[in-house]
């Protein structure tokens, strides 16, 4: 757990970076802190590990006022991750994610040992270990630096807009992987980022930052986008927050409806007049048959248009909203957690279902 | 190219190439007043550059120590003999002078230039500042500071001809009693070794910089055998 109790940073200019930030990361959560530039929250951050000194306030560790370890010691006990992965150029991977470890004087086989190991937790083929940071991509890097912070498990992992410098795609792949390794690790994570979308995604509590670093709100990603604190979080986290919010109502209770289905591989002959849904001999999805297709003999893969998203019952309602938007036949496909095809649905319920929420779209 | 052959038959005939006047001692001689001034030159310059690199306060003290290039190297040595008499040192002195402004702006560069987020890094993880300079920044800065050494020892070693001009010994002892004799195969003949030897220096300079720089801070670190996981550098290799 972590406690910042009345937390003020003020630079010699006068230039106020933190204004009494009082807050409280829980343990083995994904804290997330979000704003503008100038906000504040990188230095928030950055006091966690002394890399910047508090000017007044108390920054408490489980009860343990940071003040009183020595800054290195301090900084050990956490994972650190920034943005440009900040690996060392001059050393292998494998060295690079054994540093902390050997800083922590392990001896030089047990340490390289873990870092072949934690290479492999975060996705990486143990080889990559020989390789030298500029030999690989900027995604690949940024695992190499998540590697290198939970080298020696530490129960703390900082980490500093640590996604930002990739390509939006490879940013979600990293997304994913780190709440896949928090569900394994069950680490207190604080994360800094100026995207509401991955502050929202990866975050299970949302600190919103304004400028002059003042607390602008602090509770669950799904709070902060339905009960925005005031005008300015209602304009930090963006129009379409409505939008994003479905992504914490959940479909209990949808209701599905049935569609025409034929079997991949079985033998037809006819023109069909509406949209017809094609499932393999398992039952999963495999697109849909347009009106009008004709087909003689057995149902190949070929006239099939692809299908939209697929939507897995119990998953969040923009889930659903995506399917049936994104399906050519204007019904979302409706899966079961193996896959397999339970029904189809249209926005339209969707909709309905979302007017039923009470808290499911703001006032703005 | 007469005179060339004249310095050629200068230099190949035997009798340069024993005593204690001949072209081996002169080199050993050449070499000892080159490496003990740009010994002490990286004695001093190098620490006082990896601090101001590191810590980021004196900046200026390089760009100060960078004007002692202006001044005239004869002239200095001419001064320090009158100072102090005739002897190694003055000569050592004035080529140091020459040796630190090299060394100490690659140090300093170099340590400098090391990527801001690898030093956050390393500072975040827990290493002190002692440890960050000799672990992360020193061995980032290598490049720079071994240009800058070598920039150094080819200066130094050209410029410590002047030796023989205050009566000690070294290459220039052929240059300059050629200039007086009027000998100037000899002169000539001693610049043609000058030059061997300051280029089989550098060359030896740049082997020692592939030996200790580390593999990642090349342009291209691949080793061989990991070429085969990467096919487009082949292509782009073999095109």
């Amino acid at each position: 757990m972590i406690e910042f109790r009345d937390v003020t940073k003020q630079y010699p200019d006068g230039t106020v970076a933190v204004d009494k930030l009082n807050l409280t990361v829980e343990a083995g959560t994904i804290t997330v802190f979000v704003g503008p530039s100038g906000c504040g929250k990188t230095t928030s951050l950055r006091m966690v590990n002394r890399m910047i000194e508090a000017t007044s306030g108390t920054i408490l560790i489980d009860g343990k006022d940071i003040r009183d370890s020595e800054p290195a010691l301090l900084r050990r006990g956490m994972g650190y991750v920034i943005q440009q992965a900040g690996l060392f150029p001059h050393r292998t991977v494998l060295d690079n994610v054994a540093t902390v470890p050997l800083l922590s004087g392990w001896d030089k086989r047990k340490a390289r040992a873990r870092a072949a190991e934690l290479l492999e937790t975060v996705g990486l083929p143990a080889e990559m270990g020989r390789r030298y940071p500029v030999q690989l991509s900027g995604g690949q890097q940024q695992r190499v630096g998540v590697a290198r912070a939970l080298a020696a498990d530490p129960p703390i992992l900082l980490m500093d807009e640590p996604f930002s410098a990739v390509d939006p795609v490879v940013r979600e792949d990293l997304q994913n992987e780190l709440l896949r390794l928090q569900g394994e690790l069950d680490k207190t994570i604080v994360f800094v980022t100026h995207d509401i979308d991955e502050a929202v995604r990866i975050g299970e509590k949302v600190a919103v930052f304004r400028k002059g670093g003042v607390l602008a709100q602090y509770g669950t990603p799904a709070d902060v986008l339905r009960y925005p604190a005031d005008e300015f979080v209602a304009g930090f986290v963006g129009r379409d927050r409505g939008y994003r919010g479905l992504s914490f109502l959940e479909s209990s209770g949808i209701s599905v409806d049935r569609v025409e289905t034929a079997k991949l591989g079985k033998p037809r002959a006819e023109t069909v007049a509406d949209w017809v849904l094609v499932l393999d001999s398992d039952g999963h999805p495999c697109g849909w048959l347009p009106p009008g297709t004709s087909v003689d003999g057995s149902l190949t893969r070929e006239p099939l248009v692809a299908g939209g998203s697929l939507y897995t019952t119990g998953t969040s309602l923009r889930g659903a909203l995506d399917a049936a938007l994104s399906s050519p036949a204007s019904r979302g496909v409706v899966v079961d957690e193996d896959g397999k095809y339970v029904g189809v649905i249209t926005a339209r319920q969707v909709l309905d279902l979302i007017e039923g929420h009470p808290q499911a779209v703001s006032k703005t | 190219m007469n005179s060339f052959g004249n310095a050629f038959a200068w230099l190949f005939a035997p009798e340069q190439w024993s005593g204690p006047s001949g072209i081996p001692a002169r080199v050993l001689e050449h070499l000892g007043y080159t490496a003990l001034a740009v010994l002490l030159g990286l004695v001093i310059a190098l620490p006082i550059g990896m601090v101001i690199g590191h810590s980021g306060k004196g900046g200026f003290l390089v760009g100060a120590v960078n004007a002692l290039r202006a001044i005239p190297e004869l002239g200095l040595l001419i001064l320090l003999v009158l100072l102090m008499g005739i002897g190694l040192l003055p000569v050592t002195l004035a080529l140091v002078v020459l040796a630190i402004p090299p060394l100490l702006a690659g140090t300093y560069s170099g340590i400098r230039n090391v990527d801001r987020s690898v030093v956050d890094a390393a500072r975040g993880m827990g290493m002190k500042e002692g440890r960050i300079l000799m672990r992360v920044e020193l061995p980032n800065a290598l490049p720079l500071i071994l240009g800058g050494l070598r920039a150094a020892t080819l200066q130094v070693l050209a410029t410590a001809t002047i030796a023989a001009y205050v009566s000690l010994g070294g290459l220039g002892r052929f240059v300059i009693d050629g200039l007086y004799l009027r000998d100037f195969a000899q002169t000539l003949g001693g610049t043609i070794v000058i030059a061997v030897v300051a280029l089989a220096l550098e060359g030896l300079l740049i082997l020692l910089q592939r030996l200790v720089v580390s593999r990642g801070l090349r342009r291209n670190p691949t080793r061989r055998r990991d070429r085969t996981v990467r096919p487009v550098e082949i292509a782009v290799e073999t095109a």
